[in-house]
């Protein structure tokens, strides 16, 4: 089966799982930008960072057949210290333009604090000056309800912000609902202990439709799997979900939202 | 998928899930020392599971959510422990 990607930190996995994921029907793998487990200490350190998304891991992914896509931005987990915030974003236009950019993300909040607002804010504002779509990390666990509520609140006031254009991810039972309502796509992310495992996303696609909903692994250097989207749509099969369904929801989505990046498209 | 079907795919996994809770709650009292807000908020969740209402999986989630509106003046480090505390 063939499927995209839609959000894995592959730089913090090995060569060997992008040649799994080629063998699993992976066409593609789009990388946000995050917080690499430990605080970098300076700017430089993302310029390093963007350039590793821009130029290297293309490269490795390429290796394998798969094209490879990323967003860029300072994540929330550095959000705290809005100067370097100021600095790191300073840096994210001379990347635009590079062909594997699809936009800003993935921008958010992780403990809903002041200063990560502001951040988030000035991300959006730098993504609406430069038209780029945007990729939304929602907080972990009991943040999380908070967190989306005042995302959403920033997005909605900004008339700038077509809701179409953003990806609100890692959506749970508690926060998917609101989402779409708010007329934004929602990514269901397949994570061990804190986010969706395969039954419960299914049960999300049961629930609240096929339509601006996608999957995603989000494997990075925590215990995860770069398969658990194909693995997904294997669970969807044993339920007796039609072949068709299945593309849909892991390839004909993402692929649907991601054209609107012409980087995307160009490549599709 | 009918409801059998529903239950020949899921119910082991469900018991298996069941009795660790169980056994987690076993484990939890037979420890010295007092409960936290994790364990209340469990308990809460817990509670939300009675009955024959749907969206129960939502309801599990909120009892663990923050449920405030307003930014918080700083980040408290970086992680989440799973379940609001409403007086850190």
């Amino acid at each position: 089966m063939k499927y995209i990607e839609p959000h894995a930190h592959m730089v913090s996995r090995v060569t060997d799982d992008y040649e799994r994921m080629a063998v699993a029907g992976c066409q593609a793998v789009c990388e946000p930008a995050f917080w690499a487990g430990f605080d970098r200490s300076g700017p430089a350190g993302f310029y390093d960072y963007f350039s590793q998304l821009t130029e290297h891991e293309p490269r490795r992914a390429a290796k394998f057949g798969l094209k490879h896509f990323c967003w860029l931005c300072i994540n929330s987990k550095e959000a705290e210290d809005v100067k370097l915030a100021e600095e790191v974003i300073s840096l994210v236009p001379q990347f635009l333009d590079r062909p594997n950019v699809l936009g800003i993300g993935e921008i958010g909040l992780n403990k809903n604090s002041r200063n990560e607002l502001r951040v988030f804010e000035l991300q959006v504002e730098l993504a609406a000056r430069y038209n780029q779509l945007i990729l939304v990390h929602t907080p972990h666990l009991e943040d999380k309800l908070k967190g989306t509520r005042l995302i959403l609140d920033a997005l909605k006031s900004d008339r700038r912000i077509r809701p179409e254009r953003v990806i609100i991810d890692h959506v749970e039972e508690h926060t998917v609902e609101m989402v779409l309502d708010a007329g934004m796509w929602a990514g269901m992310t397949l994570y061990p202990e804190t986010k969706c495992t395969p039954a419960r996303a299914i049960d999300i696609l049961e629930t609240y439709g096929r339509e601006r909903l996608w999957l995603n692994s989000a494997c990075d250097w925590g215990i995860s799997d770069p398969l658990a989207v194909p693995k997904t749509a294997l669970e969807m099969k044993k339920r007796g979900h039609h072949a068709a369904l299945v593309e849909k929801v892991i390839f004909d989505n993402p692929r649907k939202f991601l054209s609107q990046s012409k980087n995307f498209k160009r490549a599709f | 998928m009918t409801r059998q079907q529903v239950l020949d795919l899921y119910f082991l996994d469900a018991r298996h899930k069941l009795v660790e809770i169980a056994a987690f709650l076993d484990r939890v009292e037979r420890a010295e020392g007092q409960d936290d807000f994790r364990l209340k908020n469990f308990r809460a969740a817990l509670a939300s599971l009675t009955g024959r209402k749907q969206h129960r999986a939502k309801r599990v989630l909120l009892a663990f959510s923050d449920p405030t509106t307003k930014p918080v003046a700083k980040a408290g480090g970086k992680g989440a422990c799973g379940a609001w505390n409403p007086a850190p």
